[in-house]
């Protein structure tokens, strides 16, 4: 299950750092999109993965940390909300300037 | 439990609330309320110093929830000289944004609100995840006052600075993670114990999310990678916001000193001391770039954002020696660097006003209207902030300069922070000639100087002599924050039983 785990996180943040980089806005979005996932995810793992473990002690054999889900929690209501704000800022942006890029501007070529 | 701790923070939360929900209210009542309740903010953070000056931690468990597992507030003689730092400034860039900028866009006086809530939080938390939590609150608010007023210019430079603090947010929440999962706590008494006692095969990935922080913090406080966001941010945000936005670059210095003195301070074992070295080089470098930025500058808003860059640089050399009379000095730099820089970004705005289309652009344009009280104004500021004698930023300077020991770190922190302040000069001097003397024959009979907005910048540069009169009792809080600092007995007993009453 690590690995897996560890693979899927590596393909989500590398695809996110990729979008991140590209010159529109809307990658730019998706980008930052996945990256927030893979930390959430990452941030989920850190109480260790287990399966059929409860969040209580003494309900289960062992017990799963529920810090790590209390604190993904709030990162995934912080991290919508940054979201909804990105997205609504580069509509403005397009609105604005007329173009879809992120420097406002399209590059001389 | 002294439950004035939580006050900095529930009282801009409520009356924050109140300005959103009560958003019918006429201009007038919304204006008092907020400006009351800012000047509020300012007995209570003066009170709040007293009591740290006592020496004692005060430490505040939300819910009574005994640390490390319960979120605790901590109070310092550090973080109430920020609350003072941050309540003063807050007071005058409202004051100037009452006579008229607030109605450039909706919910100023909510978001400002809201701003100096996550503001203060950041100061006042011990703990390490309700920082990001209290990060994101001012982040967000202050995306939205970047934006106040709108125009392409500031939808430009609001997008990247929200992109990149989004990343940056990213980045701390991997950091954060990592730190829990190997030491399972995120309260930082706790976390300096754990970190101390970490073992050799867990201490690289200690420092790998140490590090991470670093780079988090770096773009808070825009050294000189991470630094690229904050010229065009600054120039073209409106100007209470670009005021208030001066202690944003300090809360990155904050939480730098927070962290690297406690949880990776001097006794953290193999990652003792960590970001030094890193930070050494960098301020050195970050002086170089905002001096070369402000000779180049456009305009005089620009020259100011890179001129706060130049005092992030001398800051983080400050903390970067890290000796006792070094970390004093920087404080008494930072206290002074946040108020004149907020309160030339004011003053650059009432001459931006007087002359027209031109705006703040160094070139030559119509005659000022007051010429010589903005350009005596403009005298003062300079002198403060290029470090010249009679004013604070001389002794802030010259505090530093003598702090460094003779050998290589003088033989480089001489040179840069003084060709550096002479940089500062050139710049300063070629604008004020731009603006106050190489003017043409007309003058615009458009803008009127406001008084209430002269009274608020006028205000903050005041603080300059005021910070040289009041030098030595400061110098001796702030040489009590270093030691207290230092001493991390007193931050570990919180995590007794009884440790938070």
């Amino acid at each position: 299950m690590e690995a897996l785990f560890a693979v899927a996180l590596g393909i989500l943040s590398g695809s996110g750092v990729y979008l991140l980089l590209r010159g529109r806005t809307f990658p730019v979005v998706m980008g930052l999109t996945l990256i927030s996932y893979a930390v959430n995810l990452f941030l989920f793992a850190m109480g260790r993965l287990q399966t059929g473990v409860a969040t209580v002690i003494g309900q289960s054999d062992g017990y799963a940390d529920p810090l790590p889900q209390a604190l993904v929690l709030t990162a995934i209501v912080i991290g919508f909300a940054m979201t909804a704000f990105v997205v609504v800022l580069a509509l403005r942006s397009v609105g604005e300037m007329h173009t879809d890029h992120v420097d406002g501007r399209e590059s001389a070529r | 439990m002294n439950h004035g701790l939580i006050l900095p923070v529930l009282l801009p939360m409520f009356a924050g609330c109140l300005l959103l929900c009560a958003a019918r209210l006429s201009l007038r009542a919304t204006r008092a309320v907020s400006l009351a309740a800012t000047a509020l903010l300012l007995p209570l953070s003066f009170w709040l110093m007293a009591q740290a000056d006592q020496g004692v931690l005060q430490v505040y468990a939300l819910g009574d929830w005994q640390p490390p597992f319960g979120i605790i507030l901590l109070l310092d003689r550090l973080s109430a000289l920020m609350l003072v730092v941050t309540a003063v400034l807050a007071f005058f860039a409202l004051l100037y944004a009452v006579r008229g900028d607030d109605q450039r866009g909706r919910s100023f006086h909510a978001l400002f609100q809201f701003q100096l809530m996550g503001i203060n939080g950041a100061f006042l938390t011990g703990d390490l995840f309700n920082l990001f939590v209290f990060f994101e609150i001012l982040l967000i608010a202050s995306y939205s006052l970047l934006l106040h007023g709108g125009g392409p210019a500031r939808v430009r430079a609001g997008l990247h600075y929200v992109v990149l603090n989004l990343v940056g947010s990213a980045f701390f929440l991997l950091a954060v993670g990592v730190l829990y999962g190997i030491t399972g706590t995120l309260n930082m008494a706790d976390l300096a114990l754990r970190v101390a006692a970490a073992d050799a095969d867990q201490a690289p990935l200690l420092g790998a999310a140490g590090l991470l922080l670093l780079v988090v913090f770096g773009l808070k406080a825009a050294f000189l990678p991470l630094y690229f966001w904050l010229p065009k941010a600054y120039a073209s945000a409106s100007a209470p916001v670009a005021a208030l936005f001066a202690i944003m670059t300090k809360i990155g210095l904050y939480s730098i000193l927070r962290v690297y003195t406690l949880i990776f301070g001097e006794d953290a074992g193999s990652l003792a001391n960590m970001a030094e070295d890193w930070l050494w080089p960098l301020a050195l470098l970050t002086i170089g770039c905002g001096a070369i930025g402000a000779l180049a500058a456009s305009s005089l808003q620009r020259l100011l954002a890179y001129l706060m860059l130049v005092s992030v640089g001398t800051l983080l050399a400050g903390i970067a020696l890290g000796t006792p009379p070094a970390l004093a000095a920087a404080l008494f730099y930072l206290i002074h660097s946040t108020w004149i820089c907020a309160g030339l970004f004011l003053l650059a705005d009432l001459i931006a006003r007087q002359r027209g289309v031109k705006s703040a652009e160094l070139v030559q344009g119509p005659e000022l209207q007051n010429p010589y009280l903005l350009g005596g104004l403009f005298f003062i500021g300079a002198i403060a902030v290029a470090g010249l004698p009679p004013l604070s930023g001389f002794i802030g300077k010259l505090l530093l300069l003598r702090a460094v020991e003779p050998g290589l770190q003088a033989l480089l922190l001489w040179p840069v922070l003084l060709v550096g302040g002479l940089a500062t000069l050139i710049a300063l001097s070629r604008a004020g000639s731009m603006l106050f003397w190489r003017v043409g024959q007309s003058q615009l009979d458009s803008a009127e100087l406001d008084h209430g907005r002269l009274l608020a910048c006028v205000g903050l540069l005041a603080l300059s002599p005021l910070l040289v009169g009041m030098a030595a009792p400061l110098l001796e809080y702030v040489e009590a924050t270093v030691s207290q600092l230092q001493e991390l007995q007193p931050y570990r007993q919180i995590l007794l039983p009884g440790g938070a009453r």
